[in-house]
Protein backbone atom coordinates (compact mmCIF):
# COMPACT_ATOMS: atom_id res chain seq x y z
CA UNK A 1 0.00 0.00 0.00
CA UNK A 2 1.11 3.55 -0.67
CA UNK A 3 1.39 4.39 3.03
CA UNK A 4 3.55 6.80 4.97
CA UNK A 5 5.72 3.86 6.01
CA UNK A 6 7.11 3.85 2.45
CA UNK A 7 9.25 6.90 3.13
CA UNK A 8 12.36 6.43 1.00
CA UNK A 9 13.11 9.78 -0.65
CA UNK A 10 10.65 11.87 1.37
CA UNK A 11 11.83 15.28 2.57
CA UNK A 12 11.17 17.25 5.71
CA UNK A 13 11.81 14.78 8.53
CA UNK A 14 14.88 16.64 9.69
CA UNK A 15 18.25 15.53 10.93
CA UNK A 16 19.21 12.05 12.03
CA UNK A 17 19.80 12.21 15.76
CA UNK A 18 22.17 9.55 17.09
CA UNK A 19 21.85 9.09 20.85
CA UNK A 20 25.12 8.47 22.69
CA UNK A 21 25.04 5.38 24.91
CA UNK A 22 21.51 4.61 23.86
CA UNK A 23 19.77 2.12 26.19
CA UNK A 24 18.25 -1.02 24.67
CA UNK A 25 14.82 0.12 25.88
CA UNK A 26 13.78 3.63 26.91
CA UNK A 27 10.77 2.41 28.90
CA UNK A 28 10.11 -0.95 30.51
CA UNK A 29 6.86 -1.41 28.56
CA UNK A 30 8.81 -1.36 25.29
CA UNK A 31 10.51 -4.61 26.27
CA UNK A 32 7.14 -6.21 27.11
CA UNK A 33 5.79 -5.23 23.68
CA UNK A 34 8.82 -6.70 21.93
CA UNK A 35 8.44 -9.93 23.92
CA UNK A 36 4.68 -10.19 23.25
CA UNK A 37 5.16 -9.69 19.51
CA UNK A 38 7.88 -12.32 19.35
CA UNK A 39 5.94 -14.75 21.53
CA UNK A 40 2.60 -14.48 19.71
CA UNK A 41 4.33 -14.71 16.35
CA UNK A 42 6.21 -17.83 17.44
CA UNK A 43 2.98 -19.31 18.78
CA UNK A 44 1.56 -19.01 15.29
CA UNK A 45 -0.91 -16.13 15.71
CA UNK A 46 0.58 -14.31 12.71
CA UNK A 47 3.59 -14.23 10.40
CA UNK A 48 6.17 -11.45 10.13
CA UNK A 49 4.63 -10.02 6.96
CA UNK A 50 1.16 -9.78 8.47
CA UNK A 51 2.59 -8.00 11.51
CA UNK A 52 4.32 -5.48 9.22
CA UNK A 53 1.08 -4.90 7.33
CA UNK A 54 -0.79 -4.08 10.54
CA UNK A 55 1.78 -1.43 11.41
CA UNK A 56 1.55 0.03 7.90
CA UNK A 57 -2.23 0.30 8.13
CA UNK A 58 -2.13 2.48 11.23
CA UNK A 59 -3.60 5.89 10.31
CA UNK A 60 -0.82 8.07 8.86
CA UNK A 61 -0.93 10.62 11.69
CA UNK A 62 -0.71 7.82 14.25
CA UNK A 63 2.15 6.12 12.39
CA UNK A 64 4.19 9.31 12.18
CA UNK A 65 3.59 10.49 15.74
CA UNK A 66 4.06 7.17 17.55
CA UNK A 67 7.34 5.84 18.84
CA UNK A 68 8.62 2.60 17.34
CA UNK A 69 7.37 0.29 20.06
CA UNK A 70 4.07 2.19 20.29
CA UNK A 71 3.53 1.27 16.63
CA UNK A 72 4.40 -2.32 17.45
CA UNK A 73 1.88 -2.28 20.29
CA UNK A 74 -0.93 -0.71 18.27
CA UNK A 75 -0.35 -3.08 15.36
CA UNK A 76 -0.23 -6.11 17.67
CA UNK A 77 -3.42 -5.25 19.53
CA UNK A 78 -5.43 -4.60 16.35
CA UNK A 79 -4.08 -7.70 14.63
CA UNK A 80 -4.94 -9.97 17.56
CA UNK A 81 -8.46 -8.54 17.69
CA UNK A 82 -9.03 -8.93 13.96
CA UNK A 83 -7.65 -12.47 13.94
CA UNK A 84 -10.01 -13.41 16.76
CA UNK A 85 -7.47 -13.96 19.53
CA UNK A 86 -9.14 -11.39 21.78
CA UNK A 87 -12.07 -9.00 21.68
CA UNK A 88 -12.49 -5.24 21.93
CA UNK A 89 -14.55 -5.80 25.06
CA UNK A 90 -11.65 -7.64 26.66
CA UNK A 91 -9.25 -4.84 25.72
CA UNK A 92 -11.65 -2.31 27.28
CA UNK A 93 -12.03 -4.44 30.42
CA UNK A 94 -8.33 -5.25 30.69
CA UNK A 95 -9.17 -8.90 31.34
CA UNK A 96 -10.05 -12.03 29.43
CA UNK A 97 -13.77 -12.80 29.47
CA UNK A 98 -13.80 -15.68 26.99
CA UNK A 99 -11.57 -18.74 26.56
CA UNK A 100 -8.54 -18.44 24.27
CA UNK A 101 -8.43 -19.56 20.66
CA UNK A 102 -6.21 -22.50 19.76
CA UNK A 103 -2.74 -21.34 18.65
CA UNK A 104 -1.11 -23.15 15.73
CA UNK A 105 2.09 -23.81 17.69
CA UNK A 106 0.55 -23.86 21.17
CA UNK A 107 1.10 -21.71 24.23
CA UNK A 108 4.36 -19.76 24.28
CA UNK A 109 6.20 -21.02 27.35
CA UNK A 110 9.80 -21.13 28.53
CA UNK A 111 10.64 -24.11 26.34
CA UNK A 112 10.08 -21.94 23.25
CA UNK A 113 12.42 -19.08 24.08
CA UNK A 114 15.60 -20.51 22.60
CA UNK A 115 14.12 -21.21 19.19
CA UNK A 116 13.01 -17.62 18.63
CA UNK A 117 16.52 -16.33 19.20
CA UNK A 118 17.58 -18.02 15.96
CA UNK A 119 16.55 -16.20 12.86
CA UNK A 120 13.84 -17.84 10.80
CA UNK A 121 14.46 -19.28 7.35
CA UNK A 122 12.65 -17.73 4.42
CA UNK A 123 14.28 -19.60 1.52
CA UNK A 124 12.07 -22.16 -0.21
CA UNK A 125 12.61 -24.72 -2.99
CA UNK A 126 12.25 -23.27 -6.49
CA UNK A 127 9.07 -24.13 -8.35
CA UNK A 128 10.21 -22.58 -11.64
CA UNK A 129 13.48 -21.45 -13.20
CA UNK A 130 14.65 -17.91 -12.55
CA UNK A 131 13.47 -15.45 -15.18
CA UNK A 132 16.45 -13.12 -14.79
CA UNK A 133 20.21 -13.56 -14.80
CA UNK A 134 22.90 -11.56 -13.06
CA UNK A 135 23.60 -8.48 -15.19
CA UNK A 136 20.12 -8.31 -16.75
CA UNK A 137 18.48 -4.91 -17.03
CA UNK A 138 15.08 -4.91 -15.38
CA UNK A 139 12.36 -2.33 -14.82
CA UNK A 140 10.57 -2.17 -11.47
CA UNK A 141 6.89 -2.40 -12.29
CA UNK A 142 4.68 0.63 -11.88
CA UNK A 143 2.25 -1.12 -9.54
CA UNK A 144 0.29 0.26 -6.61
CA UNK A 145 -1.22 -2.60 -4.67
CA UNK A 146 -3.43 -1.44 -1.79
CA UNK A 147 -2.27 -4.44 0.23
CA UNK A 148 1.21 -5.26 1.59
CA UNK A 149 4.17 -5.06 -0.76
CA UNK A 150 7.93 -4.71 -0.36
CA UNK A 151 8.44 -2.78 -3.59
CA UNK A 152 9.15 0.78 -2.45
CA UNK A 153 7.57 3.62 -4.43
CA UNK A 154 10.86 5.35 -5.16
CA UNK A 155 12.02 2.63 -7.57
CA UNK A 156 8.75 1.97 -9.39
CA UNK A 157 9.06 2.53 -13.13
CA UNK A 158 12.86 2.76 -12.96
CA UNK A 159 15.42 0.54 -14.65
CA UNK A 160 18.13 -1.22 -12.69
CA UNK A 161 20.54 -4.12 -13.04
CA UNK A 162 20.26 -7.54 -11.39
CA UNK A 163 23.32 -7.96 -9.18
CA UNK A 164 22.58 -10.93 -6.90
CA UNK A 165 20.19 -13.86 -6.96
CA UNK A 166 19.20 -14.97 -3.44
CA UNK A 167 17.12 -17.97 -4.52
CA UNK A 168 13.41 -18.41 -3.91
CA UNK A 169 11.93 -16.82 -0.78
CA UNK A 170 8.53 -16.51 0.85
CA UNK A 171 6.63 -13.79 -1.04
CA UNK A 172 5.59 -11.14 1.50
CA UNK A 173 2.78 -9.77 -0.68
CA UNK A 174 1.03 -13.15 -0.41
CA UNK A 175 2.08 -14.14 3.09
CA UNK A 176 0.96 -10.85 4.64
CA UNK A 177 -2.57 -11.40 3.37
CA UNK A 178 -2.51 -15.04 4.58
CA UNK A 179 -2.66 -16.30 1.00
CA UNK A 180 0.20 -18.75 1.44
CA UNK A 181 3.97 -18.49 1.02
CA UNK A 182 3.87 -18.42 -2.80
CA UNK A 183 7.73 -18.49 -3.03
CA UNK A 184 9.34 -16.25 -5.64
CA UNK A 185 12.86 -15.63 -6.90
CA UNK A 186 14.54 -12.80 -5.02
CA UNK A 187 17.18 -10.53 -6.58
CA UNK A 188 19.28 -7.58 -5.50
CA UNK A 189 18.63 -4.92 -8.14
CA UNK A 190 20.85 -1.85 -8.24
CA UNK A 191 19.78 1.57 -9.55
CA UNK A 192 21.82 4.65 -10.43
CA UNK A 193 21.09 7.47 -8.01
CA UNK A 194 20.44 9.89 -10.85
CA UNK A 195 17.93 7.54 -12.46
CA UNK A 196 15.96 7.66 -9.23
CA UNK A 197 16.42 11.29 -8.20
CA UNK A 198 17.05 13.13 -11.42
CA UNK A 199 19.95 15.12 -12.79
CA UNK A 200 20.48 16.89 -9.47
CA UNK A 201 20.95 13.59 -7.67
CA UNK A 202 24.28 12.54 -6.18
CA UNK A 203 26.33 11.23 -9.17
CA UNK A 204 28.29 8.87 -6.91
CA UNK A 205 25.16 7.18 -5.51
CA UNK A 206 23.86 3.71 -6.30
CA UNK A 207 20.88 2.27 -4.43
CA UNK A 208 19.78 -1.34 -4.35
CA UNK A 209 16.63 -3.04 -3.20
CA UNK A 210 15.88 -6.73 -2.86
CA UNK A 211 13.15 -7.34 -5.40
CA UNK A 212 10.92 -10.36 -5.81
CA UNK A 213 10.52 -11.54 -9.40
CA UNK A 214 6.85 -10.43 -9.71
CA UNK A 215 8.03 -6.84 -9.10
CA UNK A 216 10.18 -6.86 -12.25
CA UNK A 217 9.86 -6.69 -16.03
CA UNK A 218 12.70 -7.13 -18.54
CA UNK A 219 14.07 -3.79 -19.73
CA UNK B 1 3.01 11.31 21.30
CA UNK B 2 5.43 13.17 23.44
CA UNK B 3 4.64 11.23 26.59
CA UNK B 4 6.16 8.16 24.96
CA UNK B 5 9.50 9.89 25.10
CA UNK B 6 9.11 11.32 28.59
CA UNK B 7 11.60 9.46 30.72
CA UNK B 8 10.86 11.35 33.89
CA UNK B 9 7.37 10.26 34.79
CA UNK B 10 8.32 6.67 35.53
CA UNK B 11 9.62 6.01 39.03
CA UNK B 12 10.41 2.59 40.37
CA UNK B 13 7.84 1.53 42.92
CA UNK B 14 5.59 4.44 42.06
CA UNK B 15 2.80 3.27 39.81
CA UNK B 16 0.47 6.18 40.41
CA UNK B 17 1.59 7.92 37.27
CA UNK B 18 1.52 5.12 34.75
CA UNK B 19 1.12 6.44 31.25
CA UNK B 20 -1.82 5.45 29.11
CA UNK B 21 0.53 3.35 26.99
CA UNK B 22 1.93 1.50 30.00
CA UNK B 23 -1.57 0.72 31.20
CA UNK B 24 -2.60 -0.57 27.79
CA UNK B 25 0.52 -2.72 27.44
CA UNK B 26 -0.06 -4.22 30.89
CA UNK B 27 -3.70 -4.90 30.08
CA UNK B 28 -2.75 -6.70 26.87
CA UNK B 29 -0.22 -8.87 28.68
CA UNK B 30 -2.85 -9.70 31.30
CA UNK B 31 -5.32 -10.75 28.63
CA UNK B 32 -2.76 -12.84 26.71
CA UNK B 33 -1.77 -14.55 29.96
CA UNK B 34 -5.32 -15.19 31.13
CA UNK B 35 -6.21 -16.66 27.76
CA UNK B 36 -3.33 -19.08 28.04
CA UNK B 37 -1.40 -17.75 25.04
CA UNK B 38 1.81 -16.76 26.81
CA UNK B 39 3.63 -17.44 30.04
CA UNK B 40 4.90 -14.19 31.63
CA UNK B 41 8.12 -15.94 32.66
CA UNK B 42 8.74 -16.76 29.00
CA UNK B 43 8.35 -13.09 28.12
CA UNK B 44 10.89 -12.26 30.85
CA UNK B 45 13.24 -14.81 29.33
CA UNK B 46 12.90 -13.31 25.84
CA UNK B 47 13.82 -9.88 27.17
CA UNK B 48 16.75 -11.30 29.11
CA UNK B 49 18.00 -13.10 26.01
CA UNK B 50 17.91 -9.87 24.00
CA UNK B 51 19.69 -8.03 26.77
CA UNK B 52 22.49 -10.55 27.17
CA UNK B 53 22.96 -12.67 24.05
CA UNK B 54 22.82 -10.35 21.08
CA UNK B 55 24.70 -7.16 20.47
CA UNK B 56 27.30 -5.46 18.29
CA UNK B 57 30.09 -7.52 19.88
CA UNK B 58 29.02 -10.38 17.59
CA UNK B 59 29.43 -8.26 14.47
CA UNK B 60 32.71 -6.84 15.75
CA UNK B 61 34.22 -10.30 16.12
CA UNK B 62 33.29 -11.16 12.55
CA UNK B 63 34.86 -7.96 11.20
CA UNK B 64 38.05 -8.42 13.21
CA UNK B 65 38.40 -11.99 12.00
CA UNK B 66 37.93 -10.88 8.40
CA UNK B 67 40.71 -8.32 8.91
CA UNK B 68 43.16 -10.95 10.13
CA UNK B 69 42.18 -14.07 8.18
CA UNK B 70 42.10 -13.66 4.38
CA UNK B 71 40.51 -17.08 3.80
CA UNK B 72 37.72 -16.23 6.23
CA UNK B 73 37.25 -12.85 4.60
CA UNK B 74 36.86 -14.46 1.19
CA UNK B 75 34.37 -17.00 2.54
CA UNK B 76 32.49 -14.22 4.33
CA UNK B 77 32.06 -12.18 1.18
CA UNK B 78 31.00 -15.26 -0.79
CA UNK B 79 28.43 -16.52 1.73
CA UNK B 80 28.03 -14.49 4.91
CA UNK B 81 25.67 -16.85 6.71
CA UNK B 82 27.84 -19.90 6.03
CA UNK B 83 31.10 -18.24 7.04
CA UNK B 84 29.67 -16.75 10.24
CA UNK B 85 28.07 -20.10 11.01
CA UNK B 86 31.56 -21.62 11.24
CA UNK B 87 32.39 -19.34 14.20
CA UNK B 88 31.13 -21.27 17.17
CA UNK B 89 31.48 -18.35 19.55
CA UNK B 90 28.98 -15.97 17.99
CA UNK B 91 25.23 -16.37 18.17
CA UNK B 92 23.61 -18.53 15.54
CA UNK B 93 22.50 -16.36 12.68
CA UNK B 94 20.30 -18.32 10.36
CA UNK B 95 20.20 -17.59 6.66
CA UNK B 96 20.37 -14.65 4.33
CA UNK B 97 23.29 -12.58 5.64
CA UNK B 98 25.16 -10.67 2.95
CA UNK B 99 28.47 -8.99 3.80
CA UNK B 100 29.53 -6.02 1.67
CA UNK B 101 33.05 -4.67 1.69
CA UNK B 102 34.11 -1.05 1.93
CA UNK B 103 37.08 -0.20 -0.30
CA UNK B 104 38.99 2.99 -1.10
CA UNK B 105 36.61 3.30 -4.07
CA UNK B 106 33.29 2.42 -2.48
CA UNK B 107 31.45 3.04 0.78
CA UNK B 108 28.42 0.93 1.72
CA UNK B 109 25.50 1.93 3.92
CA UNK B 110 22.46 -0.08 5.02
CA UNK B 111 18.89 1.11 5.57
CA UNK B 112 15.36 -0.23 5.70
CA UNK B 113 13.10 2.43 4.18
CA UNK B 114 9.90 0.41 4.67
CA UNK B 115 10.25 -0.60 8.32
CA UNK B 116 13.30 -1.46 10.42
CA UNK B 117 15.00 -4.57 9.03
CA UNK B 118 18.39 -4.94 10.68
CA UNK B 119 20.81 -7.79 11.42
CA UNK B 120 19.67 -8.31 15.05
CA UNK B 121 21.76 -11.41 15.61
CA UNK B 122 24.95 -9.60 14.66
CA UNK B 123 24.28 -6.07 15.95
CA UNK B 124 21.55 -6.37 18.58
CA UNK B 125 18.32 -4.39 18.46
CA UNK B 126 18.53 -1.35 16.17
CA UNK B 127 19.03 2.11 17.65
CA UNK B 128 16.08 4.53 17.58
CA UNK B 129 17.60 6.64 14.79
CA UNK B 130 17.81 3.62 12.46
CA UNK B 131 14.05 3.04 12.87
CA UNK B 132 13.06 6.72 12.70
CA UNK B 133 11.76 8.73 9.74
CA UNK B 134 14.78 11.03 9.16
CA UNK B 135 17.17 8.14 8.45
CA UNK B 136 14.67 5.96 6.58
CA UNK B 137 13.57 8.81 4.31
CA UNK B 138 16.95 10.36 3.49
CA UNK B 139 19.42 7.47 3.37
CA UNK B 140 18.48 6.45 -0.18
CA UNK B 141 18.37 9.99 -1.60
CA UNK B 142 20.94 12.00 0.31
CA UNK B 143 23.30 9.58 2.04
CA UNK B 144 26.09 12.14 2.24
CA UNK B 145 23.73 14.48 4.07
CA UNK B 146 22.85 11.67 6.46
CA UNK B 147 26.54 10.90 7.01
CA UNK B 148 27.13 14.57 7.82
CA UNK B 149 24.67 14.13 10.72
CA UNK B 150 27.14 11.51 12.00
CA UNK B 151 30.11 13.83 11.36
CA UNK B 152 31.26 11.47 8.62
CA UNK B 153 32.61 12.84 5.35
CA UNK B 154 33.54 10.73 2.33
CA UNK B 155 35.86 11.76 -0.49
CA UNK B 156 33.87 13.55 -3.21
CA UNK B 157 34.48 10.94 -5.88
CA UNK B 158 33.94 7.86 -3.74
CA UNK B 159 31.01 5.71 -4.86
CA UNK B 160 28.36 5.37 -2.21
CA UNK B 161 26.18 2.31 -2.29
CA UNK B 162 23.02 2.18 -0.21
CA UNK B 163 21.44 -1.23 0.44
CA UNK B 164 17.72 -0.96 1.16
CA UNK B 165 16.73 -4.06 3.15
CA UNK B 166 13.39 -4.70 1.49
CA UNK B 167 13.32 -8.50 1.93
CA UNK B 168 14.57 -10.94 4.56
CA UNK B 169 18.15 -10.54 3.39
CA UNK B 170 20.29 -8.74 5.98
CA UNK B 171 23.39 -6.71 5.20
CA UNK B 172 26.59 -6.18 7.16
CA UNK B 173 29.21 -3.69 6.06
CA UNK B 174 32.81 -4.84 6.32
CA UNK B 175 34.64 -1.59 7.05
CA UNK B 176 38.23 -0.97 6.04
CA UNK B 177 40.85 -1.91 8.61
CA UNK B 178 42.29 1.21 10.24
CA UNK B 179 45.88 2.11 9.43
CA UNK B 180 48.45 1.63 12.17
CA UNK B 181 47.05 -1.72 13.35
CA UNK B 182 49.67 -3.98 11.79
CA UNK B 183 50.28 -7.01 13.97
CA UNK B 184 47.25 -6.39 16.17
CA UNK B 185 45.38 -9.41 17.48
CA UNK B 186 41.79 -10.18 16.55
CA UNK B 187 40.70 -9.21 20.08
CA UNK B 188 42.48 -5.83 19.90
CA UNK B 189 40.98 -5.14 16.49
CA UNK B 190 37.47 -6.08 17.62
CA UNK B 191 37.63 -3.23 20.15
CA UNK B 192 37.99 -0.77 17.27
CA UNK B 193 34.89 -1.97 15.44
CA UNK B 194 31.81 0.14 16.13
CA UNK B 195 28.18 -0.72 15.50
CA UNK B 196 27.83 2.25 13.18
CA UNK B 197 30.82 1.13 11.11
CA UNK B 198 28.94 -2.11 10.36
CA UNK B 199 25.78 -0.18 9.38
CA UNK B 200 27.92 2.15 7.26
CA UNK B 201 27.18 5.36 9.15
CA UNK B 202 30.59 5.48 10.77
CA UNK B 203 34.18 4.29 10.63
CA UNK B 204 36.04 2.01 13.02
CA UNK B 205 37.92 3.77 15.80
CA UNK B 206 41.51 4.62 15.00
CA UNK B 207 44.35 3.41 17.20
CA UNK B 208 45.12 5.78 20.03
CA UNK B 209 42.04 7.94 19.49
CA UNK B 210 39.82 8.50 22.50
CA UNK B 211 36.86 6.10 22.35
Amino acid sequence: MNGVHDMGGMDGFGKVEPEPNEPMFHEEWESRVLAMVRAMGAAGAFNIDTSRFYRETLPPHVYLSSSYYKKWFLGLEEMLIEKGYLTRDEVAAGHATTPGKVLKHGKFDLSNVERIMVRGKFARPATATARFNIGDRVRAKNIHPTTHTRLPRYVRGHVGVVELNHGCHVFPDSAAMELGENPQWLYTVVFEGRDLWGADGDPTLKVSIDAFEPYLDPA
Amino acid sequence: MSHDHDHHHHHDGDHSELSETELRVRALETILTEKGYVEPAALDAIIQAYETKIGPHNGARVVAKAWTDPAFKQALLEDGSKAIGTLGHVSRVGDHLVVVENTPQRHNMVVCTLCSCYPWEMLGLPPVWYKASPYRSRAVKDPRGVLADFDVTLPKDMEIRVWDSTAETRFLVLPMRPAGTEGWSEEQLADLVTRDSIIGTGFPKTPGAPS
